[in-house]
């Protein structure tokens, strides 16, 4: 079903002319409202009087991590902050999170977006949308929330955790609809397993996954262990949070666009050129409609290229192809963003520790396992057991606090952790998606 | 009336004390006392030689973290309560035993007892006037 017939299935020549009509205003607001951004505009010797076409799109600066960083917390907001309704954050590449904001406009737009992916993916009216992605700073929960609810579904706020009970909810409530990331979908089937309950004997039919990335094997893993359509859904919260694009369930290849509302390019993360179409490169998003946190050519880091091949959904959006890495050393925990720098941040401040870790990533199961492996430098060494424990506890604590991830730390011989020449191999991901 | 002894830190992994010793060996280094402290993950070796020094910068250039504590080595004799005597003259203090390792004299009449305390200068003192003799570092360095 599409949810917005009149928008997703506008001709390409309608919707690039919607397109730039939006940029530009969009552009000329940003310019007035947001001084950084009019800033790295000037640098760059571009006005928004510039932008005559969509490809002039490519004279714009772009906008990275690093630029939301520099303007914590509210620096980027393009409207009084009493417009403001809803405030969420993600990881940072430090100890601050990115924050970014919402006009009830904005939340209305999200909403609409959600309700076109449950609909992209089969849902309806009369669903009950167990939705499992986590609610709170992270914009999953509750961006999902808003769809199901502008859908007519009824949605059940379950949130992450305690897998026990989802299943008897599941059972009692009749859930039709799962959502969550694709690593827990999988937690589910095993917690079913353990308690002997025949997934066919519950009443999903679909579930929408996403929030980390993914594979067709884990698809097909999914989708026979859970007895549902598994549905890749895209979104990060620097643009909107979910509901950026969505596979249809007609095709499930590829995820469409939102593209009314977002102008996506694919660019070589090298020279920073303009991909040809069709071609394999970093994904950047420029917001159309946003109103108190729009960007302008936000960085993703995100690999993917786009299909331009017109879909049996009857959708003309271009769809973009399953993100197949990044171009930088973020990673996906059980959902959650960490980025290297931030676990070296918290290694740092704790006194006599030294620089020297490696962060290994696997998968037990259906769950992601972090060990953060720590050189055991004289600073730090202890003839006593408990004093070494007890620091690898802290340092468990303090990525627990900072980060909202488990890991257990390993402590280890100096020099047992590989020295590169120029960047140090950090990352060690054993997992096999 | 301190005894030094030093302290490796260990990866569980097979042949990582052998090394230890190998290393010490070609070095000429005769191990008094040892006592290793295992854990999941890791293990600590504490060990008394002839020449500490020494030790522990043959130890630091093959790249092991190397720590250096004081301990007290008490003469026992090889007897039915005879750790007990020691023990219970600790035991109203409020000294607490952090870890302690035994090995008995070539002679076989005493055993000698490595003593890690919280609060070294007090157990030294009480260890003293309870009349119980505490060996040198010179006496365990060179038995």
């Amino acid at each position: 079903m599409i949810w917005n017939e009149e928008f997703e299935t506008l001709p390409r020549e309608a919707l690039e002319a919607l397109q730039l009509k939006r940029l530009q205003h969009q552009i000329e607001r940003v310019y007035a409202a947001v001084p950084y951004y009019r800033n790295k505009m000037e640098e760059q010797g571009v006005r928004p009087s510039d932008i005559k076409t969509l490809r002039d799109i490519s004279r714009l600066p772009f906008t990275t991590k690093e630029d939301l960083r520099i303007n914590y917390p509210f620096g980027l907001f393009a409207v009084p902050f009493e417009q403001v309704v809803r405030i969420h954050a993600s990881s940072g590449t430090t100890g601050k999170p990115t924050v970014v904001g919402y006009t009830k406009r904005d939340i209305d737009s999200w909403a609409e977006l959600m309700a076109r992916t449950l609909s992209a993916g089969g849902a309806h009216q009369g669903d009950v949308v167990h939705n499992a992605y986590g609610y709170g700073l992270f914009t999953g929960g509750l961006g999902a929330h808003y769809g199901a609810e502008r859908l007519g579904a009824a949605v059940i706020p379950i949130s992450g955790g305690n897998s026990k009970r989802q299943i008897m909810i599941m059972q009692d409530f009749g859930s039709t609809v799962l959502m969550c990331t694709p690593s827990y979908a999988l937690n589910l089937a095993d917690v079913m397993k353990e308690m002997q309950v025949e997934p066919s004997s519950l009443k999903l039919r679909v579930g929408l996954f996403g929030a980390e990335p993914w594979s067709e094997n884990m698809r097909e893993e999914i989708q026979k262990r859970l007895n549902l359509k598994a549905i890749d859904i895209f979104g990060l919260s620097e643009v909107m949070g979910p509901g950026v694009a969505s596979e249809c369930i007609e095709e499930q290849h590829g995820l469409h666009i939102f593209e009314d509302y977002f102008i996506p390019e694919i660019v070589d993360p090298k020279t920073m050129e303009p991909m040809p179409l069709g071609e394999l490169g970093e994904l950047v998003f420029t917001t159309l409609t946003k109103e108190a946190f729009p960007v302008i050519r936000y960085r993703t880091k995100d690999l993917s290229r786009l299909i331009a091949k017109p879909c049996s959904c009857g959708r003309t959006f271009y769809r973009m192809e399953r993100i197949t890495g990044r171009t930088d050393d973020m990673l996906i925990i059980r959902g959650v963003n960490v980025f290297p720098s931030q676990i070296e941040h918290v290694l740092m401040s704790i006194e006599g520790v030294e620089p020297h870790y490696q962060i290994i990533v696997d998968r037990q199961g259906s769950l992601d396992i972090v060990e953060v492996q720590v050189e055991v430098s004289e600073n730090i060494f202890s003839d006593e057991v408990k004093v070494l424990e007890k620091l690898g506890k802290r340092i468990e604590h303090e990525i627990k606090d900072l980060l909202g991830i488990s890991c257990r730390v390993k402590l280890v011989e100096p020099k047992t952790i590989q020295r590169s020449e120029g960047k140090a191999q950090r990352v060690i991901d054993k997992r096999k998606l | 009336m301190k005894v030094e002894q030093i302290s490796v830190f260990l990866e569980n992994k097979s042949g990582r004390l052998a090394d230890v010793t190998n290393i010490l060996a070609a070095a000429g280094i005769n191990i008094r006392a040892l006592a290793l402290a295992d854990t999941t993950d890791f293990g600590i070796l504490r060990l008394i030689v002839n020449d500490n020094e020494k030790a522990k910068s043959v130890l630091k250039e093959n790249g092991f973290t190397v720590g250096k504590t004081e301990v007290i080595a008490v003469e026992v004799s090889d007897r039915p309560g005879g750790l007990a005597a020691i023990l219970n003259v600790m035991r109203d203090t409020a000294i607490n035993v952090e870890y302690m390792y035994a090995f008995i004299q070539k002679s076989g009449e005493n055993a000698i007892i490595i003593f890690r305390f919280d609060e070294l200068e007090k157990a030294i003192e009480v260890l003293r006037s309870a009349g119980i003799r505490i060996l040198s570092g010179e006496e365990i360095y060179s038995i």
